[in-house]
């Protein structure tokens, strides 16, 4: 085994500040090369199907306009998710509040018929919010003030969520069940939201949903409200060291309450979106088979929650199952597709360690450790090469 | 560099050097060009200023930092070390400031934990019990290999920290600061040990900020500052006091200020008073019984006790931080309502908890974010919703001067060494000009010139009015500064004694819970 060169994993005392955002990029560029070995591998021109990616995607007419589609709801459970997870606090709930989100803001749309656009989205997004809130409320009061284990209750809420949304549109003639037709009696189905009062969207060629704007928006406030305001500076405290935020008399308890309440507010948020922007009823199904809420969170993970990153990850993402969703066919199983979707996520995902560790090929033992250095050149010039690192930033990079 | 094989006598002496270490960290060079080598049989004290790199050169020894330069040797012979584990293999051994124990695991299994020689696959518990007992009878350490950890008092779990070491093989054992934890007689046990390991060839390397400890222990000392070798003695062959070795490292006397009790505390009203306050400590036990204090503005009233014996919960629970199970503080003039941590910082308490990281400092946020963590709400250093990066940074900046602390407003306190993560706590409490200042251990980790300017602001703070109560288990810092002294024993005071008639013996009868007749003092 001597010709095996060694190698190690050596902890990095301060990654060069350029990494981080570096990482994911680079990690996407190897998935690729990987995904190319894959498909060469099974007989198929990477090369082509890569092409065929690309304009399913992005280049293709409309094609973007999909993208942005598929990324529209990620993009706000992402943003539901950055905003605990940040703070240690692990809301996997977004799913359930976006589904409660949707049942007030579909109540919303339907109940002001009579009202202008503008205002129809006002009401139906403060419902969306509301509903998002609500449900995530009762999992942050338990965890703070009983100590119950958010992930538990979360998940719980989640499968709650789908069967109310199915017994008020299925198992009941409640107000958001359409009965104005004998078919719709027949067919169970949601009363549709009138078509002047679907949500706008911009752009023509490239086609923007109301959703996504407000998503990058959202994004950009987030990230101020965490960096830059007295609450942000609470909840990083708080994540850092739970003990040092009571010491620091902030309350902890509430603050987490505050914090929960935001992230279910982002997750009703995009339940409201669903029904504005492209579903324009309650779809009971399509929500429950969507898992938006568990996506988000992959979403946020590839940019380890920061707000405005989630922003590019919900469109890598949306691209992917966009592209995914295009190519499938004779020559290409989903499986394939699903394969190379898979090891991007995964490459993105595990690239982080990169961040704290370096590899060390070879190098080992006292044949190639560095002699000491003659006098006083030797330690001016390391003084010299580390002088311009700068330290890091700490916990809101 | 020597090869391995025309090794000299004089190499075998060193267990492990350092040739021309170099380490930088951003902005600060922590090492640079050290020479330093622990020989068998010997305490080798390292001593130097808060930051000078102490930490820093024991870290490279056991291979949780690369030099940037430099060449550690074992043996005489050049080694690499990646990880602890190579370190522990050349039989370098590290007890840090905080333990690596699992509290829930017995005192043997900590021993092996992660650790397991060749045909030692499975864990022979009886056998590992038994060696443990043998290591910690060949150095006096009393310790029983089938206790949990988390029963154990800090004294013995360095002790677990140090069997552990040796179970492991060490022949050099490098200490971090070990008796800033300390009792004085546990410290006491812990020299005898060393001494013994000495007698019996290991090597050890000592680091500590007492001084007087270090003359009475060491054989050699070597002092570093800023980074390099500034000197080295032979204690063996030159006598050198505690003084001395001040002298040698900041490179003048030091004297200790000590309160002039000239101008007395008047009669005025106390401007903290906790009447028959009691409490708990988490698994139910009472942690106070029944305390009754009061301090007045102006006046210093130390708390000695040995560590352990409520000294935290007293400091919780004036603070806010912990529930009194019954009592009533009162907080100049009015009373204090339990659990409300900013009422009472609101209402000019500031608190020096016990636990510097992790609760009065967060580690992994900056020293700018931790010099305003009680402040950041303060109108001035915002605008509206908004924190104002330029104002907390020039207040940091202020406070990093004139506490002198060895750091950068963006570095983490993580980052820093303890006596300079100390130093921000300090700077960041007494500069809030309190009105009541309540202190644990507040030189614990400072360098000498450091723990002078801290009890030179404390005597400042109380001349100023400020009411301050100081929790410490070194008695002598307490003598020195103190007007009253209240010893505190199981969560009970035993009594308060005049600082005038006190001396360490009357108070040490207290601290073993005795009462003042026992003593023989008058109740002031
Ligand atoms: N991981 C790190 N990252 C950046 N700077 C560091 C790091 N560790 C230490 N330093 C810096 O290196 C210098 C030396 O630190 P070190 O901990 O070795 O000091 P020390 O002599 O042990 O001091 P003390 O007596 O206060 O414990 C300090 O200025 C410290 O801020
Ligand atoms: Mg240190």
């Amino acid at each position: 085994m001597r010709w095996l060169p060694e190698i190690h994993f050596e902890r990095r005392l301060k990654p060069p500040r350029w990494l981080g955002p570096a990482t994911p990029p680079i990690a996407v560029i190897v998935a690729l090369a990987i995904g190319a070995l894959v498909l060469w591998a099974s007989g198929r021109d990477p090369v082509d199907i890569y092409q065929r990616m690309v304009r399913a995607a992005f280049t293709n007419p409309g094609a973007f306009s999909n993208t942005l589609v598929s990324a529209t709801p990620i993009l706000l459970t992402g943003l539901a998710a950055a905003i605990t997870f940040r703070m240690k606090v692990w809301n996997i709930g977004a799913d359930g509040q976006l589904m409660i989100g949707g049942v007030l803001a579909a109540a919303a749309g339907t109940f002001f018929a009579g009202q202008s656009l503008p205002v129809v989205m006002a009401l139906m997004l403060l419902a969306g919010i509301v509903g998002g809130a609500l449900w995530a409320a009762i999992a942050a009061v338990l965890r703070a003030y009983l100590n119950t284990n958010e992930v538990l209750t979360t998940l719980m809420l989640n499968y709650i969520a789908p069967l109310i949304l199915f017994y008020l549109v299925f198992s009941s003639t409640s107000y958001w069940r359409d009965l104005s037709s004998q078919h719709a009696k027949v067919f169970p189905l949601a009363k549709t939201l009138a078509e002047e009062h679907f949500w706008p969207e911009y752009g023509t060629t490239v086609v923007v949903p109301f959703g996504f704007i407000l998503g990058a928006v959202l994004a950009v406030v987030l990230l101020f409200l965490v960096r830059s305001t007295r609450f942000g500076f609470q909840m990083r405290v708080s994540a850092d060291s739970p003990a040092a935020g009571r010491y620091a008399g902030i309350r902890t308890g509430r603050l987490l309450v505050v914090v929960m309440l935001l992230s279910g507010a982002v997750a009703g948020i995009a339940g409201a979106s669903q029904i504005g922007d492209f579903s324009h009823r309650l779809e009971p199904r399509n929500l429950q088979f969507a898992v938006y809420g568990y996506t988000g969170i992959a979403v946020a993970a590839l940019v380890r929650y920061h707000p405005v990153g989630v922003v590019i990850s919900a469109v890598l993402v949306g691209a992917l199952s966009n592209a995914g969703f295009n190519l499938q066919g004779l020559d290409l199983p989903l499986g394939l597709i699903g394969v190379n979707q898979g090891i991007i996520l995964l490459l993105v995902a595990a690239s982080e360690v990169s961040t704290r560790y370096r590899l060390v090929i070879g190098r080992r033992g006292r044949d190639e450790t560095r002699a000491p250095p003659d006098g006083e050149s030797g330690s001016t010039a390391v003084v010299d090469g580390i002088g311009n690192e700068r330290p890091s930033r700490g916990a809101d990079s | 560099m020597t090869a391995a094989g025309t090794r000299t006598q004089d190499q075998d002496l060193h267990t492990v050097s350092a040739r021309g270490i170099t380490k930088a960290f951003p902005g600060v060079v922590a090492n640079d060009g050290v020479d330093f080598d622990a020989d068998r049989g010997e305490v080798h004290a390292l001593l130097g200023e808060n930051g000078s790199g102490k930490t820093t050169l024991c870290k490279i020894l056991t291979g949780l930092y690369r030099p940037d330069a430099g060449q550690v040797l074992v043996g005489g012979n050049p080694v690499s070390f990646r990880s602890p584990a190579d370190a522990y293999e050349a039989g370098i051994f590290m007890v840090h400031q905080h333990f690596s124990l699992v509290s829930s695991m017995t005192v043997a299994e900590n021993v092996v934990l992660g650790w397991h020689r060749e045909k030692r696959r499975v864990f022979n518990r009886r056998q590992v019990e038994e060696e443990v007992a043998r290591a910690a009878e060949r150095f006096d350490m009393h310790v029983d290999p089938r206790a949990v950890v988390s029963r154990l008092s800090v004294g013995e779990r360095q002790r677990v920290e140090i069997l552990k070491a040796f179970y492991r093989g060490a022949r050099t054992l490098i200490l971090d600061e070990p008796t800033s934890v300390l009792t004085p007689q546990e410290a006491e046990q812990l020299f005898v040990s060393l001494r013994r390991m000495a007698s019996e060839g290991e090597s050890v390397v000592f680091i500590s900020h007492k001084l007087d400890e270090v003359s009475a222990l060491c054989d050699r000392v070597t002092v570093l500052r800023q980074g390099h070798v500034s000197g080295s003695a032979d204690l063996r062959t030159t006598s050198v006091d505690a003084r001395g070795l001040a002298r040698m490292m900041v490179g003048r006397d030091i004297a200790f200020s000590r309160r002039s009790r000239s101008e007395p505390v008047g009669e005025s009203e106390p401007a903290l008073e906790l009447r028959e306050v009691s409490a708990v400590d988490a698994d139910g036990t009472p942690a106070l019984r029944e305390v009754t204090l009061s301090v007045r503005p102006g006046e210093i009233l130390g708390v000695a006790g040995v560590a352990g014996n409520g000294q935290v919960a007293l400091g919780e629970v004036i603070a806010g931080l912990r529930d009194r199970t019954g009592g009533d503080i009162t907080l100049r003039g009015e009373p204090l309502a339990p659990g409300n941590p900013r009422a009472a910082s609101d209402r000019g308490l500031a608190y020096v908890p016990e636990d510097r990281i992790g609760t009065g400092l967060s580690p992994g946020l900056t020293v700018a974010d931790n010099c305003v963590l009680k402040s950041y709400r303060q109108r001035q250093l915002g605008r509206g919703p908004f924190l104002v990066k330029a104002r907390i940074l020039a207040r940091t900046q202020r406070l990093l001067e004139a506490f002198n602390v060895k750091g950068t407003a963006d570095s983490l306190v993580r980052q820093l060494s303890g006596g300079n993560a100390q130093k921000v706590l300090l700077a960041r409490e007494i500069s809030s000009e309190p009105q009541v200042l309540v202190v644990a251990t507040p030189t614990r980790g400072l360098d000498v010139s450091a723990m002078e300017s801290i009890r030179s602001l404390l005597l400042e703070a109380a001349a100023r009015g400020a009411a301050i109560l100081m929790i410490s288990e070194d008695l002598a810092e307490i003598l020195d500064l103190a007007d009253r002294i209240a010893v505190i024993s199981r969560g009970r005071i035993q009594g308060v004694l005049d600082a005038d008639g006190a001396d360490a013996e009357q108070v040490g009868i207290l601290m073993m819970g005795g009462s003042l007749e026992d003593a023989g003092a008058v109740a002031p």
